[in-house]
């Protein structure tokens, strides 16, 4: 093993031995969470420091009412559905976009947004529906495109927008006050977009240190060994252990592009409700490429399982094994909330990963055949 | 006999004309006889195959037969590295290499779309030809059917094999016991990631190419050794992740598996890094998982090694006795996680 | 949230940047990074550059970290 990654194991396990009380630490992001659970760092922890994860998977938090609209958009006549695949298996009220496909819609996995845009350009009579959902980190490339179709002129171009912004969504999860958070492990991409500093207002309103880094095993480790280091020393600063791709400032490119194209909006969080100023919308010049207007559709309403606790566990008020339909009723083969169907989501990390789920689950608690 | 194709844009005459598979071409009549001349039986010709009688005699056979089918539905058809008429025979070969045989007949279902290209299924039955003749496997019996246009100029096949079981070989998982050595033949995921490369919506260009190959060879290297070989699987959809659940779930023991002992190139690890996959649960083609007896491992991994489709073997884990069954990986990172089957289609994600 | 692969530019066409990932290529844009040349280091995500990386500091991470140990063990004293 890695010598730096020996180290740091140790020095957290020190510090971490100076506090008998737990260390909570939430890992805002996706990535983070699937990296954490992917590279085994729960098990290279001590039992006190805590990994939470936190609500940074776009797909799982994006509305049923956006994933309804999507598969009504799906249906219409001469529509190309273009996503990303992490939203593919997402179920909404009205099913999923996968089981659309399997009726007959044109739904296409997409890698790039520009993807999309190629296909509008390829296809000039049918309309190209783009779900544009992702965080900051993936905003920017939704941006781009849309300036693009305005250049080129291409109309039968049009996207579902359902970005969403982290700060605002840290913000409000501290201001609920419902979890018990020593710190933040902060999502390397989108810093790398918002720049560090986007997070000082969360160490200086709310008194919570707040670490930047990227997602490699080693980067996770150093990361939490400054939270540890901060939260036992009782400091609260700002760090950033991503410095090779983050700077204090961010990508200012990329910001323009942002703000020349949406503005921030309240948002939808699937199993949250709304978020003050936690979305993106499209700004008036450019509200023609929403799809959501250009096929008249409106939103519905959100109806979540009731015993589904998707919501709770995005903000790190309950682990996926307290939910009632963890394992057994709510599994990757038949997924009640996105929190299970999104490979980053926290129950189906938990779910792939987790030894101690997965022997309770052996442990004749039921559940599907592996 | 070479395709006739349309000569200088003048439209040649009659039947010469046609370069692409049209219904009547799976009618039985005049087409049907032509197509199997100028562009089946004119590369896998044999003489069981030629003489075109509906089923193939095989006459009386010494030892176990082993019985395999399998069919092919793989997109695109043309792939780095290989073709669908390649992965057919592999598959098919490797089916019954993994229950220790070695083919004596092959059947070959061909299903042509309206609208194939004559010049593509040319290439794939060369295809077939060559991966035959590699693995010492004939095709002894065969169908064509044509289906209408569905756009993808798509070409399906089916295959069934046949094949002789070693003297003394005693493979399944129930002979399986804690201690024993887990082996893979040589560098994981290629094959998965070379046809994802190919695919409509990705398009990354990769030095990757699929691996598919034909393993009788191999296998029957492996068991010559007099090894103690307890089982064989190929990690073919699912990945490594798939034969590594499914050894935990017949056993009932748990399996530990070093991430850091397991081959797999910087490209290929980039390329799944790049699309968010899991090298372990992308499908293989021309690789081997093996199970044997501790004592025995060094040997087993000696004599792939010395085989052109074994260069990187390696012995990647072991059997364990511990309860609940699980896999559990040893991540390079220093940590431990559980490895599951995976559920079903790989997508790339962004997140 | 997000998944983004560090990769070397081989060719700039443009807005458009070939970008090597230890022999997988892909095409991208880099209008978020319009300083991006040939030979730089740039992470992609979605098909486009989100930012240019230089190569040296990547191998820099550690002593981050032991600059922050040494004034650690001053402020313990």
């Amino acid at each position: 093993m890695d010598d730096t990654l020996l180290r740091a194991r140790e020095e957290i396990h020190a510090l971490a031995g100076r506090r008998s009380a737990p260390i909570q630490v939430m890992e805002v992001c996706g990535t983070h969470t699937v990296s954490i659970f992917r590279n085994g760092i729960r098990t290279m922890v001590p039992a006190n420091v805590r990994l939470i994860s936190g609500p940074g998977c776009p797909v799982c938090v994006t509305a049923q009412r956006h994933i309804d609209a999507a598969i009504r958009l799906a249906q219409g006549e001469d529509v190309i559905l273009t996503t990303y695949g992490d939203m593919l298996r997402v179920p909404g009220r009205l099913g999923s976009l996968e089981q659309q496909r399997a009726r007959g819609a044109d739904v296409r996995v997409v890698y790039s947004a520009r993807g999309a845009l190629s296909l509008a350009a390829e296809n000039p009579s049918k309309t190209v529906v783009f779900i544009a959902i992702g965080f900051e980190t993936t905003a920017p490339a939704t941006a781009a495109v849309l300036v693009e179709a305005q250049q080129r002129g291409l109309e039968n171009f049009c996207i579902l927008a359902a970005h969403k912004r982290v700060v605002p969504a840290m913000t409000a999860l501290l201001s609920a006050g419902e979890v018990p958070l020593d710190g933040f492990l902060c999502p390397g991409h989108v810093s790398v977009i918002i720049g560090a500093d986007a997070y000082r207002p969360i160490v200086e309103r709310f008194h919570r240190p707040c670490v930047v880094a990227g997602f490699e095993p080693k980067q996770i480790l150093l990361g939490l060994l400054c939270l540890v280091r901060q939260i036992v020393l009782g400091r609260c600063e700002l760090e950033n252990v991503y410095g090779v791709a983050v700077t204090r400032e961010g990508n200012r490119v990329a910001q323009s592009l942002i703000e020349r194209v949406f503005e921030p909006a309240d948002a939808p969080w699937r199993a949250i409700g709304d978020i003050p100023a936690s979305g993106l919308e499209l700004r008036p010049a450019y509200r023609r490429f929403d799809a959501l207007r250009r096929f008249r559709i409106e939103l519905g309403p959100d109806e979540d399982h009731p015993a589904c606790r998707c919501g709770d566990v995005i903000q790190g008020k309950a682990a996926p094994d307290q939910c009632p339909l963890f394992g057994h009723r709510c599994n990757p083969l038949n997924p009640i909330g996105p929190c299970m169907v999104s490979s980053e989501g926290t129950c189906a990390a938990w779910y792939r990963y987790n030894r101690v789920s997965c022997a309770a689950l052996a442990d004749g608690q039921g559940g599907p055949e592996a | 006999m070479t395709t006739k194709l349309k000569a200088d844009g003048r439209p040649a005459t009659g039947t010469d004309a046609i370069d692409r598979i049209v219904i009547a071409h799976g009618g039985g009549g005049e087409l049907t006889s032509q197509l199997l001349c100028r562009h089946v039986l004119n590369v896998l010709g044999n003489p069981t195959l030629n003489s075109l009688t509906d089923g193939a005699v095989l006459g009386a056979q010494a030892g176990s037969l082993v019985m395999t089918t399998d069919s092919f539905v793989v997109q695109p058809i043309e792939f780095p590295g290989g073709d669908i008429g390649r992965l057919a025979v592999c598959g098919t070969v490797n089916d019954l290499a993994m229950m220790g045989a070695q083919p004596i007949a092959m059947s070959l279902g061909l299903i042509l779309e309206e609208g194939l290209s004559l010049a593509v299924l040319d290439r794939v039955v060369a295809s077939i030809a060559s991966a035959a003749k590699e693995a010492g496997a004939t095709i002894v019996t065969g169908d064509t059917k044509v289906i209408e246009r569905r756009g993808r100029e798509g070409l399906l096949i089916n295959t069934a094999g046949i094949g002789r079981q070693a003297d003394g070989v005693r493979l399944g998982a129930e002979r399986i016991v804690p201690g024993d050595a887990v082996i893979l033949s040589g560098r994981i995921a290629e094959h998965g990631l070379a046809v994802m490369s190919r695919r409509e919506g990705l398009a990354f260009a990769s030095t990757l190419v699929s691996d598919v190959a034909p393993l009788n060879g191999l296998v029957a290297a492996i068991l010559g050794t007099g090894a103690d070989v307890k089982f064989l699987r190929d990690p073919t959809r699912g990945g490594v992740a798939g034969v590594l659940a499914d050894i935990s779930r017949e056993t009932s023991w748990s399996v530990e598996v070093e991430e850091a002992r397991i081959p797999i190139s910087q490209t290929a690890r980039h390329a799944a890094e790049m699309l968010g996959l899991d090298p372990l649960t992308v499908a293989n083609e021309g690789k081997l998982l093996a199970v044997v007896a501790a004592d025995d491992a060094d040997k087993v991994v000696a004599v792939c090694k010395a085989h052109p489709y074994g260069a990187d073997a390696a012995c990647v884990g072991r059997i364990v006795a511990t309860r609940p069954p699980l896999v559990e990986l040893l991540t390079e990172a220093g940590g431990r996680r559980v490895v599951q089957k995976p559920y079903g289609e790989e997508l790339p994600r962004i997140c | 949230m997000c998944l983004a692969v560090p990769g070397k530019i081989i060719e700039t066409r443009g807005g458009e940047a070939v970008v090597d990932f230890q022999g997988n290529r892909l095409a991208v844009s880099t209008v978020l990074t319009p300083e991006a040349r040939q030979g730089d280091w740039v992470l992609v995500h979605a098909g486009f550059s989100l930012t240019i990386m230089p190569e040296e500091e990547a191998r820099e991470t550690w002593s981050y970290l032991k600059e922050l140990g040494a004034a650690e063990a001053q402020a313990d004293g």
